[in-house]
């Protein structure tokens, strides 16, 4: 089986040259960003193109880049097995930030995604069960949004925190989830 | 061998037991750290698995934002605290490819040699623990006889036990220290005859065989489904090691096989860990006969300490190069890199965004035994209580990685 050395490009462009960004190759991943209503459509279709077939999904992370606009940030990292290959596709939110979830094209974005949810607030619509993972329940805030204080902020349990109340709204950390 | 048994409930058999909610953890034995898994049990069947994480979550990506490059080494020990190497040099090559710089090629040997010896420490661990979780305790003795001379080799080269810390950007911090090699030698010569212990050990054990041949059957297509890496997915019959197929620092200069199973059960994942350990051996091996000589750092003093420190006493610019260094660190240049190694546990990650100064803006881990933990729910379904313990075990989630 001969290797191609890098992706061949011209499947995604040709169907979704219209609505995705080519922002070339950095330090040997290619990057796309994706509008966010078409993640899932974007995703399933790298999977199950018979060339491309990126079956292996490495990676779902949030990123914040306050204080600018768009400012938070979907970062996918994907690999084909058969061709040795790795993109990087990424999805600009605004806030609150919403995107659908890609659990029903690979079953381990389910973690993924809750850890994106529990650090950065990120909300997967239609994700099958989308709790905090690493904190607990009840907690207040998203810890890794730069507005968040490294210390956390002050109460009862952590006497070092930060002065000041958490930043985000107490009703979209324990709104129901759809 | 021994025939499988497909351990399923009888037709029409339900049992007349109400619906149990058990707690497995956090403080259990075959955890391994701190893991809470829920369990809804019938019987002694277990219909659902919830884990819950988080019992050890030090916020590492968080605290990176605001550490310096070189500080956050020692954060990266505390992933998988059983083989720190590996996480050291999967962050290395990350901010490494940031810089557009490589380490020396002696640099380079040193860091795959460590790392090797750390996937033989950490393979090890599970080689002994699966049995000791399902009731085989003395292989664990013996594996830790042979973890101890590991040990002793990383403090030989490092000071340190555990958490080594040895890599640097550009390099690695010292110099082999004399009378190495002949130690190293004395150990590649007795640990391929404590393997073969092992295995006379556990490979005709009826219980272990039993509690583990078919036991936690993962397809290959769920494996990949599933995210899992390293042994785990190679266990389940794919063919896929980062070492060999793309292969970072001086892999693509050695020679190993890449070892796989076609079963995917509880065996095939413990079995797939103990031929790799024979690798590990070939290419510590090649290591130490290819090992150039050369410097051990790059020679760039805005990124790496002087190695001659005569120069910093000497000249004013270096001195406050050195200055520079220790008290800010050095800035990487404004980019993304997503760079991944074979750790023993499987894909490690690091997602790295720089915005041009010496800390990093975002610091994503990819951790393996995060997501290969997740591989939980693929292969738990009617399954007894007992094989959970065996299924947990060959997966191997360090939780320290897990929880980051």
């Amino acid at each position: 089986m001969s290797i191609e050395p890098s992706l061949n490009r011209a499947p995604i462009l040709e169907r979704f040259g219209k609505t995705i960004e080519d922002l070339g190759t950095a330090h040997g991943i290619d990057v796309f960003v994706a509008p966010p209503e078409t993640i899932v459509e974007f995703c399933r279709f790298l999977k199950d193109h018979s060339e491309l077939r990126f079956s292996f999904l490495s990676d779902i992370c949030g990123v914040d880049h306050y204080p600018e606009t768009p400012r938070f940030e979907a970062v996918y990292h994907l690999y084909s097995l058969p061709n040795r290959w790795r993109i990087r596709i990424k999805c600009r939110l605004g806030d609150p930030p919403e995107i659908s979830s890609v659990t029903g094209v690979w079953r381990t974005a389910n973690w993924h995604e809750r850890e994106a949810w529990d650090m950065y607030g990120i909300r997967f619509l239609g994700h099958p069960d989308l709790r905090r993972i690493y904190m607990w329940e009840g907690f207040e805030g998203f810890p890794q949004r730069k507005d968040f204080p490294l210390r956390g902020y002050r109460d009862k349990l952590n006497p070092f925190g930060a002065e000041g109340p958490p930043p985000t709204q107490p009703d979209l950390a324990t709104r129901d989830i759809p | 061998m021994t025939e499988v048994t497909e351990l399923t409930r009888p037709e029409g058999e339900a049992l007349n037991s109400k619906e149990v909610l058990l707690n497995l953890g956090p403080q259990h034995p075959s955890t391994h750290g701190v893991l809470r898994l829920v369990l809804q049990l019938d019987g002694e069947f277990v219909e659902r698995v919830d884990p819950h994480i988080g019992y050890l979550h030090r916020g590492t990506e968080k605290l990176a934002e605001s550490f310096t490059y070189t500080q956050i080494f020692p954060l990266t020990d505390r992933l998988d605290y059983l083989c720190p190497p590996s996480n050291n040099l999967a962050f290395a090559i990350a901010v490494e490819k940031l810089l557009g710089i490589g380490a020396p090629i002696r640099a380079q040997y040193i860091r795959v040699m460590m790392a090797e010896l750390a996937r033989i420490s950490g393979h090890l661990l599970i080689t002994g623990a699966l049995p000791m979780d399902l009731g085989a305790m003395t292989a664990l003795l013996y594996v830790m006889r042979e973890r101890e001379m590991i040990m002793d080799l990383l403090e030989m080269i490092t000071g340190a036990r555990m958490h080594t810390s040895f890599c640097r950007v550009g390099g690695v911090r010292e110099d082999l220290p004399d009378g190495f090699f002949p130690k190293i030698r004395e150990f590649c010569e007795i640990f391929p005859n404590r393997i073969r212990d092992y295995e006379r050990l556990l490979e005709n054990n009826r219980v272990f065989l039993k509690r583990t041949q078919g036991i936690g059957v993962i397809s290959a297509e769920d494996a990949i489904d599933l995210g899992l890496s390293g042994p785990n997915l190679r266990a389940s019959a794919v063919d896929w090691d980062i070492r060999r197929d793309e292969p970072y620092e001086i892999y693509d200069r050695l020679d190993f096989n890449v070892v796989t199973r076609t079963e995917g059960d509880c065996y095939a994942r413990w079995r797939c860990r103990v031929d790799e350990m024979r690798e590990s051996i070939r290419i510590i091996e090649q290591c130490i006969d290819q090992m150039p000589e050369g410097p051990f750092q790059v020679d760039m003093p805005t990124i790496a300490f002087p190695v001659d420190k005569e120069r910093v006493h000497c000249s004013m610019e270096a001195l406050i190069q050195h200055f520079d260094l220790s008290a800010y660190g050095f800035s990487v240049p404004k980019g993304e890199v997503y760079s991944a190694i074979e750790a023993p546990k499987g894909e490690l990650g690091f997602y790295i965004i720089s915005d041009g100064s010496p800390k990093p803006f975002r610091m994503k881990v990819r951790a393996p035994s995060f997501v290969n933990l997740q591989a939980i729910f693929g292969v738990t379904n009617a399954r007894y209580l007992a094989d959970m313990i065996a299924v947990l075990g060959s997966l191997d989630p360090v939780m320290a990685e897990v929880d980051k």
